[in-house]
């Protein structure tokens, strides 16, 4: 199962984090700051799967932005690099139209990945209740 | 107060802090803006309000105050409200907040909600951080979506049942039969809700698991139609039909497979066909058939499968993208000990990876070579490791240097190339080399004896280029030491001979005793050999002396005590010397001071003892206060001897017992001591080996007793010791064996004579242990007699 989800940018700074499993507030800050720079220390030829701890970290990066995604041991790395890929095209699509904001972000996290497992991939479906939402806000 | 400002800008104005202490200002007024915000009953911007504290909390700072907000939000009718009220539920509290319970009513009340969106808030908020009585409370509700509702909310109700199941085990017996209903939805989120479902509840409990092995056919019947299916816009990532779902039915499938026959046999063409129609081009179709592979060999599945999936980690291996190399390393390192020949086939590209720039990549690909390493391939294969031994990282070079030893002990085709093997080893990584090393390869040397003129010369030669590395140099020292007389008589068949003079060998032994580089354990070994040159050489003795005499006034206590006893041996035991300091016998490895009980390498106690067999013929085998007793013997020790740990430097453990060069020529001494032949008893019988016993009194208390023994089986067995005790006031001298090697077919028997004296006339028991070497491998055994036959 996905432990943590994580996003952050070249200096390190967490712009989303979203914990599946419990952890405590004040240990956060000192996990996610372990993990980037494990992350945002590692050359270009390296691969993106990294041992960190007893859980994996796989990461991607695109552009100024890293998103970082803990797994278990028996997750299918090369599946939760996809979903990595899957998500930020579902953001891609979403935020074309509107401005970044935080909580729509949560939003669709949530559509995606709930209570550490995979809960929907297919974009139109994930960007149905915030297009709902919209409309309702809107009127 | 100040004004409120929106989540964008307060997050602009977070972000363009310059200091740690300038965001802080902001964060704190902030902060205390939305505080004043929520004392205040009505306002219309409370969710904004939340929504800039839960951004708060995620830089870290204390939000805890926000709890009774969210509360109140969720309660509140407005579904913007709802929406954030819940988020910061989810992030605020978890089930060790009291506010937590506030929540449930809210909870219950949402899951009949009209509004689909408003079922999954609260559906959402209860899988996240659900306590294990809300849980309880609300299962049925949870069963009743799973059974009745749009495909939307029914896939949000699978995951959160699955919580429920993690939170309160008992309660999958609940959700078993809608688990198996929802198979035959068409949703794909529904059907991937669904397979984590039953996947949790196989995981959880057996019984579950063989219950629905039999939706096995159903499973293959969804993959084959996701596999086949074509284009399908829907559920497609990069040409393949939702990859998402096809990983997690594999991933069922293994569990449901694994040990099970007939459930294997049902997937084995599904399998097949997934592996072999998937489009391997793109990262999407690898990642199935990773899955695809790790499914495969991890069912029972039919040997041709295996190989189709070891082919396809075989091509992974080739791929170009370093993920893929890298899952593929994992992976067969996961099988190579079940599938070792088919992960042969694949041993050039492991070999090739080592070279590869990934760290990880390279710490696989050295497990990997070093498992795959066998008695056909060694010669190419220790090539490689070698040369990636002088290049790898410095993490690694511990563990390939200690996997080398390994391989090259298990496999080496010869002699020469062992010891050549470990000399580069110890030139390139000398410094991340185990201990033991040192004690092994000397015994490895001592073992070979046609090769102790090319090894020294080979080891002269390295001592000269460099005195850095310790454990080459301690190995460099301690052949010098022994072998010194080959080193400068100048010719050698295996190696061209370098001309050393006396002098240039002990240069070469005072460089090292000289240099700061050399740690004090070294220094020892080198002043040892120094010493034992001078049998060795005839010239320069007074220079050794010299030497000698000089570190009798070191600071370091051990070389000092060590110095001032060689000094004595010049002076008052000059007799003595040339037997002392003579050639060392082959070692065993059994008896690396375990035997004698004694610690490692007691140098000058088994100098001592060994000029006691000067005195006496008398071999003991028990502990250090018998050693110490037969030393009263000598008229005392010149220094007190306490149990210095002397670093091996005449190699572990004299065998005390198997000295056949030391004390063999005197036993003639005890020339006419024949056992008279009374019964001999068989006491110990086994592999072939037989010991036989006489017993001959030979006065009131004394008796002697001969153990025979002899070799029945086809192999030539060496190194044969016997150890024997006795009880505590019965006294035991054992004489010198007759030899120690016994040939094949009893062609030739092993004597040994033991005398015992008995003047208590306690029952006589004796213990005897017998150790050997066949074929390479050490036995050893004890057996225990209780009755004596003369007696």
């Amino acid at each position: 199962m996905i432990k943590f989800v994580l996003m952050v940018n070249r200096q390190g700074q967490t712009r989303l984090s979203r914990y599946y499993q419990p952890v405590e507030l004040s240990r956060r800050a000192a996990l996610e700051a372990d993990v980037v720079r494990c992350c945002l220390s590692r050359r270009k030829e390296q691969c993106s799967f990294v041992e960190y701890k007893d859980f994996k970290l796989v990461y991607r990066q695109y552009a100024a932005l890293y998103i970082v995604v803990a797994v278990t041991d028996a997750e299918n790395e090369l599946s939760v690099f996809e979903l990595v890929h899957n998500f930020v095209e579902v953001l891609d699509k979403y935020f074309s139209r509107i401005m970044f904001n935080l909580d729509r972000v949560h939003v669709i996290l949530d559509e995606m990945i709930q209570n550490g497992h995979i809960v929907e991939t297919n974009k139109s479906r994930i960007l149905a209740p915030l297009t709902a939402l919209d409309k309702m806000a809107d009127s | 107060m100040s004004p409120s400002i929106p989540l964008q800008e307060m997050i602009r104005a977070i972000r363009s802090a310059r200091t740690q202490c300038e965001e802080r200002g902001v964060i704190q007024r902030e902060c205390a803006a939305i505080r004043a915000q929520f004392r205040q009953t009505d306002s219309g911007a409370r969710s904004h309000n939340l929504a800039k504290l839960l951004y708060v909390h995620m830089l870290g700072y204390p939000a805890h105050f926000g709890q009774m907000e969210c509360v109140r939000m969720i309660a509140s009718p407005r579904y913007s409200e709802k929406r954030v009220g819940y988020l910061g539920a989810m992030m605020l509290l978890d089930e060790k907040q009291d506010a937590s319970l506030l929540i449930t009513n809210s909870i219950k009340n949402d899951l009949s909600h009209s509004n689909q969106y408003v079922q999954s808030l609260a559906l959402c908020t209860l899988a996240c951080m659900g306590s294990a009585e809300m849980c309880r409370d609300l299962a049925p509700e949870i069963d009743r979506l799973l059974r009745a509702s749009n495909s939307y909310i029914k896939k949000k109700a699978a995951l959160c049942a699955v919580h429920i199941v993690r939170k309160v085990h008992d309660l999958g017996e609940l959700f078993a039969p809608a688990a198996r209903s929802l198979l035959v939805e068409k949703n794909h989120g529904v059907l991937h809700g669904a397979v984590v479902l039953i996947t949790e509840l196989c995981e959880r409990s057996t019984e579950t698991l063989e219950r629905f092995r039999k939706i096995v056919p159903d499973l293959v019947q969804i993959m084959k139609g996701l596999v086949i299916s074509g284009y399908s816009p829907e559920h497609d990532v990069a040409g393949i039909s939702d990859p998402f779902l096809q990983v997690r039915i594999l991933r069922l499938l293994r569990i449901l497979g694994r040990n099970n026959e007939t459930a294997s046999d049902a997937m084995n063409d599904l399998l097949a066909q997934v592996a072999t129609n998937t489009d391997s081009t793109k990262t999407v179709g690898n990642a199935v058939l990773y899955e695809t592979v790790l499914t495969v060999l991890d069912i029972k599945s039919e040997s041709g499968l295996r190989v189709l999936a070891v082919n396809i980690l075989g091509r992974f291996l080739l791929n170009n993208d370093r993920n893929i190399r890298y899952i593929a390393m994992t992976s067969l390192q996961k099988i190579v000990c079940t599938d070792h020949n088919a992960v042969q086939r694949h041993r050039g590209t492991i070999v090739d990876c080592l070279k590869d720039q990934d760290a990880s990549v390279k710490r696989r690909a050295l497990e990997l070579s070093l498992a795959l390493v066998s008695a056909s391939n060694i010669r190419t294969m220790m090539k490689e490791l070698l040369l990636f031994l002088s290049s790898c990282p410095p993490e690694l070079k511990a563990h390939a240097a200690s996997g080398i030893f390994n391989a090259a002990e298990r496999y080496a085709p010869s002699q020469r190339w062992h010891i050549d093997t470990i000399l580069h080893v110890l030139t390139t990584a000398g410094g991340d080399v185990r201990d033991e090393t040192v004690p092994n390869l000397i015994q490895l040397i001592t073992n070979t004896s046609e090769l102790h003129c090319y090894t020294v010369h080979k080891l002269y030669r390295a001592l000269l280029t460099d005195i850095s590395q310790q454990s080459l140099v301690q190995v460099a020292c301690w052949c010098i030491g022994e072998y010194g007389d080959l080193l400068l008589k100048g010719e050698c068949q295996e190696t061209e001979a370098a001309q050393v003079t006396e002098d240039d060998a002990l240069d070469a032994l005072e460089t090292v005793l000289q240099s700061h580089m050399s740690s004090p354990a070294t220094r020892g070994f080198a002043l040892t050999a120094t010493m034992k040159l001078s049998t060795r050489i005839t010239d320069n003795v007074d220079r050794i002396r010299s030497i000698v005499s000089i570190y009798g006034s070191c600071l370091d206590v051990e070389l000092q005590q060590r110095a001032v006893e060689y000094n004595a041996l010049f002076k008052k035991y000059d007799h003595m010397r040339a037997a002392v300091l003579e050639r060392m016998p082959v070692i065993e490895k059994n008896s690396m001071g375990h035997i004698n009980g004694e610690s490692a390498g007691e140098t000058v106690k088994e100098i001592q003892t060994a000029t006691v067999k000067k005195a006496e013929p008398l071999l003991q085998q028990q502990p250090a206060n018998q050693v110490c007793d037969l030393l009263d013997l000598l008229g005392g020790s010149e220094e007190p001897l306490q149990p210095s740990p002397l670093q091996g430097s005449t190699a572990p453990g004299l065998s005390i017992n198997t000295t056949s060069t030391a004390g063999g020529d005197l036993l003639d001494l005890l020339g006419g001591l024949e056992p008279t032949p009374l019964a001999p008893v068989t006491v110990y019988e086994k592999d072939g080996v037989t010991l036989t016993l006489h017993c001959e009194k030979q006065s009131d208390s004394g008796l002697t007793v001969t153990l025979t023994a002899s070799n029945s089986t086809d192999s030539d067995i060496s190194g044969f010791t016997l150890q024997a005790a006795v009880p505590k006031s019965v006294q035991l001298h054992m004489k010198a064996p007759s030899g120690d090697s016994l040939p094949a077919r009893g062609a030739a028997k092993v004597t040994q004579m033991v005398v015992l004296n008995n003047p208590n006339k306690v029952s006589l028991k004796m213990r005897i242990r017998v150790s050997y070497t066949r074929q390479g491998s050490a036995f050893q055994d004890t057996v225990q007699v209780d009755s004596f036959p003369a007696l």
